[in-house]
């Protein structure tokens, strides 16, 4: 694009990059929304597997619409635990959409009476979209379509997932037990960089197992989370220790 | 009823945490060590979930085909290959392994 002599050129060239970066944004929304709402099938087909109803799986993806959650929420039942405390572990793992909140607010400036509506919207995929995006007007198109996309796909593969499972008939027989630790599997694997991430991984397997005998149902997932504060404290002490001897 | 408890409670907690961090004021939340347990308290629950989900029969600590699907999968994210393919090949050999002991 030319500097322009007039001023008009400068507005259709201003008006064309914008709209050319629109489209982008909306580009990138919509893949994300398809990619990552297709888990949705293996949540319908997990859910049923668990023992739940269409209609329960269904009101899952509605109603909490965060996939770790959900599929937390679906293995502490499946494996006997009472309902609060398979709802306890969904909700450390709905934690995090705390602190996406917080960072999306300045990003966003949403009115305040939008809030609440968007407050359903704030999830993994929204958030890593709309943060990517230089400037207020492109991050609310990535988070708005995000949201859209993954929320319609999500939940109408639920359902197909739900109904595909019960075509299948055992879903053990076809190894979708294994669909709900592999996603958890490919959910963590990104956040394993740092040491820090990787003892702590380690430390809570550890916990999770050896508590299995000695904890009701459900429970020895929640004792686990105990290693985040753990290797927090121990980082301290080693971080402090290291800095005395730097002194 | 037990399910249905567990979606409402569930539901509404989730949704009160993603509004919470909408609303709540800066500098709250923003706080170094704050940041750091926020960030690792998904990995804790998520390796646990991992250990329990697929390692887990009742009580007793179990490797069977779960563990080779897992294994494969491990394999997969090594070769940087996409979510959906991770889970599917974990699927697959947990699956395939089932038919082959029969």
């Amino acid at each position: 694009m030319s500097s322009g002599n007039s001023t008009d050129d400068g507005v259709t060239g201003e008006q064309a990059t914008r709209s050319a970066g629109d489209r982008a944004v909306v580009r990138d929304a919509v893949g994300v929304g398809l990619a990552v709402g297709l888990s949705g099938f293996a949540f319908g087909v997990t859910a049923a597997g668990a023992g739940l109803s269409t209609v329960q799986a269904c009101a899952m993806s509605l109603l909490i619409f965060t996939g770790a959650s959900q599929f937390a929420l679906v293995g502490a039942l499946a494996a006997g635990g009472g309902p609060f405390t398979a709802a306890a572990g969904a909700l450390f793992l709905g934690v995090r959409n705390a602190f996406y909140g917080l960072r999306l607010a300045t990003v966003l400036r949403l009115p305040r009476a939008l809030l609440p509506a968007a407050a359903h919207w704030v999830i993994d995929e929204t958030s890593a979209v709309a943060l990517a995006q230089p400037g207020r007007r492109r991050s609310r198109i990535g988070f708005t379509v995000t949201g859209a996309c993954v929320f319609a796909v999500w939940n109408l593969t639920t359902l197909a997932g739900c109904l595909g499972a019960e075509a299948l008939g055992d879903t053990a027989r076809w190894g979708l037990d294994a669909a709900g630790p592999a996603v958890f599997l490919a959910l963590l694997a990104p956040m394993l960089r740092g040491g820090a991430e990787r003892a702590t991984a380690g430390l809570a397997v550890v916990l999770g197992l050896a508590l299995l005998p000695v904890l009701p149902a459900g429970v020895p997932v929640l004792a686990a989370a105990a290693a985040a504060p753990l290797v927090l404290l121990l980082a301290g002490v080693v971080g402090l220790r290291g800095k005395r001897r730097a002194d | 009823m037990g399910v249905w408890i567990a979606v409402g409670v569930t539901a509404l907690g989730c949704y009160a945490t993603k509004l919470l961090g909408l609303c709540v004021p800066q500098g709250l939340l923003d706080r170094p060590w704050v940041q750091r347990f926020a960030a690792l308290l998904p990995v804790a629950l998520l390796a646990a979930l991992v250990g329990q989900q697929g390692f887990a029969d009742g009580t007793d600590v179990v490797l069977d085909a779960r563990a080779a699907g897992l294994g494969a999968a491990v394999v997969a994210l090594l070769a940087r290959a996409p979510f959906l393919l991770v889970v599917a090949v974990a699927v697959g050999v947990t699956a395939g392994l089932r038919m082959l002991v029969g």
